[in-house]
């Protein structure tokens, strides 16, 4: 049977060499040592920002549908939300590795003891699930528990947001208004889905009270 | 009879500012070179242009009578990283922002107050407190709380040189410090990320130790205007923030004064803030730190241990002999 040319089809590789294009960035700007005087730094805080703006993506799609009326854009959500891991992985890779590098006896400590730490690394593990059932096959087995657990996502980018302001030393939350901007616009997405949440519980509710 | 020699042709002689920089121009071309031939560069070289280049030299050259006290022979910071990676929040909290937005500071003329418990008070100019004093060069490990640290050979004088001159009386147990407060040449003053002015403070002990040095340069020139121009502290054994920049004000005092990173989070930084690798910041470790040196290239192995009172402990523990560093931090 011939399909439809399907433009959202076509225009998934575009959309996925897009989000490689900042990693690019950030390679190059490595190679040429434009990274500043503390590159580490600057690597770590340029992936997770990109980790955390693709995952911000992601919990736009479902907000930005109702709004627009274009379903199409949650047929992006899957690639948005897997290099939001991709981004999220990178990052923690060059901490492990690149930052931590020859103190290796010090990540656990690390690990426990920071609470911005902890609450990142949470937030990762927390997308290995997701990431893991996210292809059509995984969504029929786990069916309608294929929602549920995708909630995690929420939790999880709060716990994002946390990593990234808790970094931050006192005071500069009021000067540098960043990640207090990537706070925002969660809890905007959060919010957005609170009418939602509401209609589904009042729905299920009635619908009891007509048995 | 012998004549004198001929006057040497002004286009021979070469400018000061190429020649304080001499030995970085021969690097800059060594290194350069396999640049230029395998055509590729990267941002070193255009660190390598600039010394060629005499325009962007900060300050002025300063004559230096005495060198090597208490140095180390780790490898140095560059200058262009230990002068455009700056905590400096009163021109802003980006680390770049001091050296872009400093422009409009200035330095010159400056005079310090002098209050509290000593024999001589009142206002003397910069050039009378430093007067009499021969410079030093010190090259220093500074340690931020923020787990990173440069090695710089700044120039100054003891502290507890110039301090004895104005005679400390039996009271004056501390001695506090006070950063200029300017907000139509320091933007970051509109922000109330710190309660300013800028306010730091030494136990007496400390400000008198030779250790302590009162800066007024670094890399053989004065201070550029991000790293605290014209006149700063530097305490190496000691968290960086304790290094008050752009100091106006010296106050003897017999308590404890108040300091600004105490002021605004006091869980966080305390009075001695001395470098401790055991004692960690409530929200990361000061066991390790990424060290700030070389060509910047070194993505990989740049972190290295943190030593207790960084590395100066032989000189300065004695003066916490009894103390518990845990609740003094």
């Amino acid at each position: 049977m011939p399909r439809r040319l399907d433009r959202i089809a076509l225009s998934k590789p575009f959309v996925f060499a897009a989000c490689l294009l900042p990693l690019a960035w950030i390679a190059w700007l490595a190679v040429q040592g434009g990274l500043g005087p503390d590159p580490v730094a600057r690597l770590e805080h340029e992936t997770g920002l990109w980790a955390l703006r693709l995952l911000l993506a992601t919990l736009a799609a479902t907000p930005l549908r109702r709004l627009t009326g274009w379903h199409g854009l949650i047929r992006y959500r899957r690639m948005l939300g897997l290099f939001a891991f991709f981004y999220a992985s990178v990052h923690l890779v060059i901490y492990l590795v690149i930052d931590l590098g020859g103190f290796w006896s010090q990540i656990l400590a690390e690990i426990a003891k920071r609470p911005f730490i902890t609450v990142g690394f949470l937030a990762w593990l927390l997308m290995i699930p997701l990431a893991a059932t996210s292809t059509r096959a995984m969504m029929r087995r786990l069916g309608r528990h294929w929602q549920q657990l995708h909630r995690l996502v929420y939790p999880l980018a709060v716990l994002a947001v946390l990593h990234f302001l808790w970094q931050v030393k006192y005071g500069e939350t009021i000067a540098v208004r960043e990640p207090v901007i990537y706070a925002a616009v969660l809890a905007v997405l959060l919010a957005a889905r609170v009418p939602g949440w509401l209609r589904q519980t009042g729905v299920r509710g009635s619908g009891a009270q007509q048995q | 009879m012998r004549r004198p020699p001929p006057p040497i042709p002004g286009s021979e002689i070469t400018p000061e500012a190429v020649w304080l920089r001499r030995r970085e121009i021969v690097k800059a071309l060594a290194l350069a070179g396999p640049a230029l031939i395998a055509g590729c560069g990267r941002a070193g070289d255009s660190a390598a242009a600039d010394a060629t280049g005499t325009a962007d030299l900060p300050g002025r050259p300063l004559t230096i009578a005495q060198r090597g006290a208490y140095a180390t022979d780790e490898t140095q910071t560059r200058l262009h990283d230990a002068t455009h990676y700056n905590n400096y929040y009163e021109f802003g909290t980006g680390k770049d922002d001091p050296a872009k937005r400093s422009g409009r500071f200035k330095p010159e003329p400056w005079s310090v107050d002098i209050a509290g418990h000593a024999e001589v008070t009142g206002r003397v100019t910069l050039e009378d407190l430093l007067k009499p004093h021969p410079l030093q060069e010190r090259i220093y490990r500074m340690r931020c709380v923020e787990a990173w640290s440069m090695v710089i050979p700044w120039v100054g004088i003891p502290l507890g040189d110039v301090l004895k001159r104005f005679r400390p009386t039996a009271q004056a147990k501390y001695v506090a410090f006070t950063t200029v407060e300017r907000p139509a040449e320091m933007p970051g003053l509109s922000y109330p990320v710190l309660r300013w002015p800028y306010r730091e403070g030494l136990r007496i002990d400390e400000a008198m130790h030779p250790l302590t040095l009162l800066v007024v340069g670094l890399y053989g020139r004065t201070l550029p205007n991000q790293n605290g121009a014209p006149l700063r502290l530097v305490v190496p054994w000691k968290y960086g923030f304790k290094g008050i920049k752009s100091i106006v004000r010296i106050d003897f005092t017999e308590s404890e004064p108040t300091t600004s990173w105490n002021l605004s989070a006091g869980d966080e930084y305390g009075f001695y803030a001395n470098v401790n690798p055991d004692v960690s910041h409530p929200r990361w470790s000061q066991a390790t730190e990424r060290r700030i040196a070389g060509d910047g290239f070194n993505l990989l192995g740049n972190r290295v241990a943190t030593l207790p009172f960084n590395g100066y402990a032989e000189h300065v523990a004695s003066l916490y002999a009894g103390m518990d560093l845990r609740a003094h931090y």
